[in-house]
């Protein structure tokens, strides 16, 4: 990740403004971003610092008031799949089995029915999930559930995987097992994926590069490298320095007592 | 429901060695599925016997000649089905009308959810149909079916049409109401889920819309079939000759009480088990929605 890389998505001067009912509401202000192509950026903080807006804002979900976000330097203004998406709640399509959640970009995208088949078998087989191809979602755990949701958008061959706080809604172990297949994914399939997360130790465990941002109005506060070595072991003392280091920079702007139970879990 | 819970009973911690992931647990059945089900059968039969019962001995106690005995209903129905007690007009001609107030009940029945959900879709997922439309259909929503009647008999002239007109009327606002409902309450995630994967637009109707409201559009589909089978005695008063609904006007004319009482355990019966075959279809379709196994 040390050499140049071409940038695929940028995102400049966004300010979002809500209108509320006592009034505007400053969601975020003056953002700008560069990711770099096969980059895994984090982006980090506390509840109400924007990060799911940014995101929302770069699936095309919502639109920013100024400024605006350009993948391969075309302006994104609204969703696509070259931006596949995975929610925390999974958003997956109850009425269809595992087979055909995953095969349904494909599906809707023209693709002859044989290599729909064929795509979503591998998908499948990605995510280790061959054995529940007829099972439907109500039938799936939660992991499970969002390894459906991560190989519905990875078969629709996307090329940036933005994904907001896709593991909060896990238990610890499998959130931890989840992190380490999506890293593998990741590096097998080059993708750039930006992961939204109020948890310093899942940013610095899976980041090239931690975005810190801080509310009122939500904006950048700092960029990390994470130069640690994969894969990474969260109890050595290299990955337990940055740990502290990123949480600092986070309460530092918290401010008072609330910091310590928002910042880091 | 129970097979919800049984599923996210399953812990995660499973995930840790994939290899080793089972498939959740089957539903427990009950233990002995055959004598739950003659449990269910009997309690449900208790309340119908008793009634005969009490009809029973009220006529005999009452020595009524205004109301036949449970006794008496069954030998006319009998003689409706298939003759050989009575011989008159009625005999044997079950079949007969049987067959006109199905073809009248299915007729407006399926015309009522023709229109009654693609409009129903439309108007839940377009701000501006909605706009258009939902003062009109409210407005005409409270309105009696059996009001329409006079007016229905104008349009339609006497004879069946006009009987399949007041069914679908009486049809058309459960199914198209509850396919509305169901349109407006899909979750927004999915609209955006299937946007991000590149469905958009009219592809939605069908690849999102539709199915998501299903389980209303099949609430929807059961109550019309219902009224559908309420609306048949009052679409049959438009001087049809036959059919269940004139049968049972007949009986009255004729004063034919266990005509009437005949009729009436038939349609009870028949719209009975044409919401069996409903839920059957709807158990079918929504078999990936644990909520909605009745």
């Amino acid at each position: 990740m040390l050499e140049p890389t071409p940038s695929i998505l940028e995102i400049t001067g966004v300010q979002k403004v809500y209108q509320a009912s006592n009034g505007p509401v400053e969601a975020l202000r003056g953002v700008n971003l560069t990711v770099r192509k096969g980059e895994f950026v984090c982006l980090l903080g506390a509840s109400g610092c924007g990060k799911s807006t940014l995101l929302r804002i770069v699936a095309g979900f919502e639109q920013a008031t100024t400024g605006g976000v350009t993948m391969y330097g075309f302006p994104v203004d609204k969703p696509g799949p070259e931006r596949g998406m995975v929610f925390q709640d999974y958003g997956l399509f109850p009425w269809l089995t595992v087979r055909d959640n995953i095969g349904f970009g494909p599906k809707h995208r023209r693709v002859a029915a044989s290599e729909v088949c064929k795509i979503t078998d591998r998908f499948m087989a990605m995510v280790g999930l061959t054995a529940f191809a007829d099972r439907y979602p109500h039938q799936l755990s939660g992991g499970m559930k969002q390894r459906v949701a991560i190989a519905r958008v990875l078969s629709n061959d996307t090329d940036v995987l933005l994904m907001d706080e896709p593991f909060g809604a896990l238990d610890a172990l499998t959130r931890s097992k989840l992190q380490e297949e999506l890293v593998e994914i990741w590096r097998s399939t080059g993708l750039t994926v930006i992961f939204v997360t109020h948890s310093v130790e899942e940013a610095v465990l899976l980041a090239d590069r931690v975005i810190v941002m801080s509310a009122g109005p939500g904006r950048i506060d700092c960029e990390i490298d994470v130069g640690l070595p994969r894969p990474r072991d969260v109890a050595s003392s290299d990955f337990n320095a940055l740990r502290r280091q990123i949480t600092q920079k986070l309460t530092s702007h918290l401010g008072g007592g609330r910091s310590g139970a928002t910042a880091d879990s | 429901m129970s097979l919800a819970g049984a599923m996210d009973g399953t812990p995660d911690a499973i995930l840790i060695t994939p290899a080793a992931e089972t498939p959740p647990a089957p539903v427990a059945r009950p233990r002995r599925p055959v004598l739950q089900r003659l449990r269910q059968i009997a309690l449900a039969l208790i309340v119908p016997v008793g009634l005969l019962v009490i009809w029973d001995v009220a006529v005999r106690w009452t020595g009524t000649r205004l109301v036949p005995s449970p006794a008496g209903v069954a030998l006319m129905m009998w003689d409706f089905a298939f003759g050989g007690i009575y011989d008159d007009a009625y005999s044997a001609s079950l079949p007969i009308h049987f067959w006109k107030s199905v073809q009248r009940v299915y007729g407006g029945f399926f015309c009522a959810a023709a229109l009654g959900i693609p409009l129903g879709l439309m108007i839940g997922r377009m701000p501006l149909l909605r706009s258009l439309l939902d003062p009109t259909l409210s407005l005409l929503r409270p309105i009696p079916v059996t009001a329409w009647l006079p007016l229905s008999m104008i349009f339609f002239g006497l004879g069946p049409r006009a009987a399949i007109f007041l069914v679908f009327l009486g049809a058309f606002f459960p199914i198209l109401l509850n396919t509305i409902f169901g349109v407006k309450s899909v979750d927004v995630r999915l609209f955006e889920a299937a946007e991000m994967l590149g469905c958009s637009g009219a592809q939605q109707f069908r690849s999102v819309v539709l199915p998501a409201a299903l389980p209303s559009i099949f609430n929807g589909l059961r109550l019309g079939a219902s009224f559908a089978w309420i609306l048949i005695v009052v679409g049959e008063m438009t001087g049809v000759p036959e059919g269940l609904g004139a049968v049972i006007m007949d009986g009255r004319t004729l004063s034919r009480t266990d005509l009437v009482i005949t009729g009436m355990i038939i349609i009870g019966v028949t719209g009975y088990l044409s919401d069996r075959i409903l839920l059957l279809l709807s158990n079918y379709f929504l078999r990936w929605s644990p909520q909605h196994h009745a």
